[in-house]
């Protein structure tokens, strides 16, 4: 696995990387809600927002090829949920197979409901790749917290952060072990040794659980989390909200005018 | 001088029964350094655990002429800053200011209070530059230091270490040493490394199987070598 794919480019600089990660969240919850909202056959709105988007990324300068890249990550996914749709939904039908005594119809309906989960998905990534990737993961974990997120939650995720990394390496390592003694025999067998693995690496993180717990009540920790960030909330970041938050809704008003 | 940690007979066993200490008398008078060696296994992690309430049976562990017990632990944890073995687990948030925060937040410092111990610590052990870095990223010896930081950070009067230069190169081990001698609390060092129990401690107890077979001045037990080989401390020459 490429490790260095999960975070490149939020410790970089540029106007969207200063501005407050609290607003850019808020911002990101409301483009893939209105992306949600939208409905399939309105495309006009699906290319305004991936023109928003797109503006956003290019003025936080991320490469072209890593936000492609990294915003295929889910798409089979998303593929492997969609694919089904043409042939459940009823309608005009597109073309019908036979298959042995299988009857599967297509319809166009299905098809447009198809593709257009594939377009939401892929322009909800675009958000939360352009959100990810310009604000400091520790930031994001702190705005998380502000905006009333339950900090056990907040916490959850700032130990997954933080321990993926060391699981990983764990992990590694014990493939490099297997390896090195000749890892063979039938597929059976192979298969026991990764489920022993597997069994090994959960219950090295149950034992290390305890111990990262150990030194932190060694810190005083009571249960209550308590935190300090240095978070605060600019003009800017009022200005920023404010142009986007103008921008979806003029997307949306526009295409309410249109269709009636 | 002053007592500041006295064991009176404890013993110890896991859930799963089998004894790990038995019968320690131990005390420690402020300012000095106590070297704990002993062979893998003999209890040392087990008993440094007891010294700030982490593993708690009796009322055999008494700090600062306190016994520990429910209502004084966060006064006691205060004082006794325990440093894990294993950096990983003792740096746990997603930068190395959240961590070395994470101990004088807890104690309840104001906002300004908080900033200044973080610095403060962190100069103490050189690495000022390092406050926003993740700890993921860190080398080993980047990582001890920064989990020193921790701890020191809360100001604590008793300083405990857990194999403090294990898998450390020469260079980082010596380093480290150093920044020993410079720190002015009292400590109590779990470790197999002699030449850092001869730099730094000049009082050393040897603990095997949960036992305190020796608790005598630094010179005085290192110079002993039937004493060190009878309890797996010193090389067996190869016949
Ligand atoms: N959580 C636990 N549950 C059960 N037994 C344990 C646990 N932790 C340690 N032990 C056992 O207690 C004994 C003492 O362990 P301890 O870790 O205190 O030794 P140590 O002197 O620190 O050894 P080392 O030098 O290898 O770190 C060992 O036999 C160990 O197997
Ligand atoms: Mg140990």
């Amino acid at each position: 696995m490429d490790i260095s794919l999960i975070n490149s480019y939020n410790e970089q600089d540029s106007s969207c990387h200063r501005i407050d990660a609290r607003a850019k969240f808020i911002f990101t919850l409301l483009f893939i809600l209105c992306i949600i909202l939208t409905p399939p056959d309105n495309w006009s709105a699906y290319i305004a927002y991936f023109i928003t988007i797109i503006s956003l990324i290019s003025l936080a300068r991320l490469p072209g090829r890593y936000v492609l890249k990294r915003s295929l990550i889910v798409m089979p996914f998303v593929l492997m949920l969609a694919i089904f749709i043409p042939f459940f939904k009823e309608g005009e039908i597109a073309g019908s197979y036979n298959i042995r005594s299988w009857n599967l119809t297509v319809t166009y309906d299905g098809i447009q409901v198809m593709t257009n989960l594939l377009i939401k998905a892929w322009l909800s990534m675009l958000g939360l790749i352009w959100l990810t990737s310009t604000t400091k993961t520790n930031d994001l974990f702190h705005a998380l917290g502000r905006l009333h997120l339950p900090q056990v939650l907040v916490m959850i995720l700032s130990f997954m952060y933080r321990y993926i990394f060391v699981i990983i390496d764990e992990m590694m390592r014990m493939k490099q072990a297997r390896d090195s003694r000749n890892f063979g025999g039938g597929k059976l067998w192979q298969l026991r040794t990764i489920g022993n693995m597997i069994g090994t690496l959960f219950i090295r993180s149950y034992e290390r659980s305890e111990r990262v717990y150990a030194a932190m009540i060694s810190r005083g920790f009571d249960g209550q989390t308590r935190t300090l960030d240095n978070l605060n909330f600019r003009r800017s970041d009022i200005f920023f909200i404010i142009t986007l938050v103008i921008i979806l809704a003029a997307i949306n008003i526009v295409n309410l005018l249109v269709l009636n | 001088m002053e007592e500041i940690i006295r064991i009176n007979n404890l013993s110890f066993s896991y859930p799963d029964g089998r004894k790990v200490l038995e019968n320690i008398f131990l005390s420690v008078q402020r300012n000095e350094t106590i070297g704990l060696i002993g062979p893998n296994g003999a209890g040392k992690s087990t008993l440094l655990l007891h010294l700030n309430g982490i593993l708690r049976t009796s009322a055999a562990v008494q700090v600062l002429g306190k016994e520990i017990n429910k209502n004084n632990l966060r006064w006691i944890r205060a004082r006794v800053g325990l440093v894990f073995q294993n950096p990983d687990d003792q740096l746990f948030s997603p930068t190395v200011f959240d961590d070395v925060a994470f101990g004088p937040i807890n104690m309840g410092y104001s906002r300004t209070e908080v900033f200044q111990a973080v610095k403060h610590a962190l100069k103490e052990v050189g690495m000022e530059e390092f406050e926003q870095r993740s700890p993921h990223h860190l080398s080993l010896g980047e990582k001890k230091r920064i989990a020193i930081a921790t701890v020191l950070s809360m100001n604590p009067e008793i300083l405990v270490f857990d194999e403090p230069t294990s898998n450390l190169d020469p260079r980082g081990r010596w380093s480290l040493i150093r920044l020993f001698q410079k720190l002015s609390a009292t400590k109590v060092i779990a470790t197999h490394d002699l030449e850092l129990v001869q730099a730094l401690c000049q009082r050393t107890i040897i603990l095997n199987h949960g036992q305190i077979v020796a608790d005598d001045t630094t010179t005085k037990i290192l110079s002993d070598m039937q004493l060190l080989k009878n309890n797996g401390l010193a090389f067996e020459e190869i016949p």
